[in-house]
């Protein structure tokens, strides 16, 4: 591991140059729809990746998520709308001579092919002699810590290292933009977790824009400088993850990234910076028009809370600035944390609320009453429905 | 139960005696030192073997043989290959009965493929020859290429092609240096199974074969001269050891293409065992 930071660390000085302008947009995609038949994949996506970034693609499975990634590698065209790659327009240019590289999930290794010949595949066709192509896979194979793995088979390699030797091979080309089709997926959890951060190093010390696709929600927040929730073969949201954990701009978008408490309100408008909303039980709250993610008219709405932005008030003088009171249904102990569902009287679902275990705080018995507190806030206004 | 299992060895073991002591004789009277092919035995010899290098006929329908079967196991690994990809990789309407009407011929009477044939050959006015013979040998070897080139070329990921050309390879580029490498053990099984089918078939080539016969016509030309029976049983002989050792080739090939597939799957199979997270 210290070892990978170091060779990343020499990496980084020799790519430097490569991190220029980090505003250029990348990659573009204007309306671009693709369908397969009658399915509709993809249904008018627009995006601008810009330079240098770890852009996430993020939905769950059959979102289209897949396939927009092997539009932008080449693998398949457009049915309407077009890509645009450093400059270029992408419209009928086959996938060998696009400045794109691929990881894929399955990682297609070579497997009649060593790991030396996996990663020089793509240095073949340029011609750089023996020894040249030598010294680059040796650098390769040291920036991915395969050192010395040059004749290993490929049916020798494990899960990870499989992952390595496609990074490598990709890498290896120099890449405008590197694609990555949830390459972590099948890896088990402890060396996923520490692939996210060796892959997150990776792409900072070598500053090639990567394009993630997962279906994983922790992942893509912490990995990416921005991500996109898609659903059914649209963009919803692209934005930094904390604006997405905490600007959610859908229903959809708040409960498939993390877990969050819906509760039916009023808005009542007096102009942008008198807005308040009436939360029923909750009492009448104002909020800032940062909390609406979409701008909204009076009228019916849902109000969002995270289960973290709830604390439960165990001591007398705990104070926050509101409060209510209700009765522990549930709770669930996680060691470090403890996830409490809450029903509190006038609301029609129990509050879902997660508290830390910090020292001298004690966990809370089923059945006993409890005062519920937060802040205004904390909440997001959402559209209703 | 005990005596059932035992009625049913007994059948096995007596089926497999069938099924082979006829061809363990052929080894026996290819040594026998004499003409008459009946039991005693005499004394063992090589002479009928030494025999076989005089007669230019026979040299001259193994040499028709070679050819035919070297032809027949060529055009149909090609149209082997061309099927077999056309059915991993695209989906077309009626992709399922065209693939079957190709297995058919595997399963039709080859005197009944051999009289069609005929028929329609010289409805066409074409003479026989040994072309006619590596047409007809063609349709009945082309569907075990199909069959064992099918599973070389859907063993393949998909995107190990796509990598290849992702890596900046050309299509031409990607069958020579991915796609090739991957089923070249399912071409040679498929080519030495070819050979081996082509090489000892004997309705259709009757049939089909013109002045120049192949080996198998040749030997049952032979059978009407008693005095020629040991040769015969020396040159079966001699064709038993080329036809096992050529199919224990074959699939030793298609078990090594089946392991250098394997691992590809495997890696996939990870996705099941992906864990939930707490949030």
């Amino acid at each position: 591991m210290i070892k990978l930071m170091y060779n990343l660390v020499i990496y980084l000085n020799m790519t430097k140059k490569l991190k220029t302008d980090s505003k250029k947009i990348i990659v573009e995609l204007n309306g671009v729809v693709k369908h397969f038949g009658e399915i509709v994949a993809l249904d008018g996506v627009s995006a601008q990746i810009r330079e240098g970034e770890f852009f996430s693609l993020l939905g769950p499975s059959g979102c289209g998520k897949t396939t927009l990634l092997r539009l932008i590698a080449g693998f398949e065209q457009p049915t309407k709308g077009n890509i645009t790659i450093d400059g270029f327009q992408m419209d009928g240019v086959e996938a060998n001579e696009r400045p794109t590289n691929m990881v894929f999930q399955s990682y297609a290794i070579f497997p009649h092919l060593n790991v030396e010949e996996n990663v020089g595949y793509g240095l073949k066709r340029l011609n750089l002699g023996k020894d040249e192509t030598a010294r680059r896979v040796d650098e390769m194979l040291n920036l991915v810590d395969l050192d010395n793995y040059n004749k290993r088979p490929a049916h020798a390699l494990s899960g990870g290292q499989r992952q390595r030797v496609a990074l490598a091979r990709s890498l290896i080309m120099k890449p405008k933009v590197l694609l990555l089709d949830e390459p972590l997926s099948s890896l088990d959890k402890n060396l996923r977790e520490q692939m996210q951060v060796e892959l997150r190093h990776l792409q900072r010390s070598v500053g090639i824009t990567f394009i993630f696709v997962t279906h994983d929600q922790e992942e893509a927040l912490t990995m990416s400088d921005r991500t996109a929730v898609m659903f059914e073969g649209q963009i919803v949201q692209i934005a930094t993850p904390q604006e997405i954990y905490s600007r959610p701009k859908s229903k959809r978008v708040a409960s498939f990234i993390g877990v969050m408490n819906f509760i039916e309100g009023q808005l009542l408008k007096d102009g942008d910076q008198n807005t308040t909303v009436d939360a029923g039980i909750l009492g009448n709250v104002k909020v800032n028009p940062d909390q609406m993610p979409i701008p909204l008219n009076s009228g019916p709405v849902t109000i969002g809370i995270r289960p973290e932005m709830l604390t439960l008030l165990i001591e007398d003088q705990d104070r926050t600035e509101f409060e209510i009171g209700g009765v522990i249904l549930e709770g669930a102990y996680f060691g470090d944390m403890t996830n409490y569902t809450v029903q509190v009287k006038g609301l029609k679902s129990p509050l879902t609320i997660s508290m830390r275990n910090t020292a001298g705080r004690r966990v809370l018995e089923d059945g006993e009453s409890a005062r519920v507190g937060w802040g205004a806030d904390s909440l997001v206004i959402l559209n209703k429905s | 139960m005990k005596s059932n299992k035992n009625t049913l060895k007994v059948f096995a073991y007596s089926y497999l005696i069938f099924l082979y002591a006829p061809v363990l004789l052929l080894p026996i009277f290819a040594f026998n030192d004499s003409t008459i092919i009946s039991f005693p035995l005499n004394s063992f010899t090589f002479k009928w073997f030494a025999g076989l290098t005089q007669e230019t006929y026979l040299q001259e329908s193994l040499k028709n043989s070679l050819f035919v079967a070297i032809s027949t196991s060529i055009l149909s690994t090609c149209l082997g290959i061309l099927a077999s990809r056309a059915s991993s990789r695209y989906e077309f309407f009626g992709k399922k009965s065209i693939l079957s009407f190709l297995i058919l011929p595997l399963f039709l009477p080859e005197i009944i493929i051999g009289v069609a044939l005929l028929v329609v050959l010289m409805q066409l006015g074409l003479p026989l020859s040994l072309w006619t013979v590596i047409l007809g040998h063609t349709l009945v070897c082309t569907p075990f290429s199909i069959a064992i080139l099918n599973s070389a070329f859907a063993n393949m990921d998909m995107s190990l092609e796509e990598a290849s050309l992702d890596l900046g390879e050309t299509r031409f580029g990607t069958f020579k240096r991915v796609i090739f490498p991957m089923v070249s053990p399912g071409l040679i099984a498929s080519l030495l199974i070819g050979f081996t089918i082509s090489l000892d078939e004997f309705i259709i080539a009757f049939f089909l074969t013109g002045t120049e016969t192949t080996l198998p016509v040749y030997i049952w030309g032979q059978l009407r001269f008693p005095a020629k029976l040991p040769g015969v049983m020396a040159l079966g002989f001699l064709m038993l050891l080329l036809s096992l050792i050529l199919l224990l080739l074959a699939e030793f090939f298609r078990r090594r293409m089946n392991r250098t597939t394997d691992d590809q799957v495997n890696v996939q199979f990870g996705n099941l065992f992906k864990h939930d997270k707490k949030t």
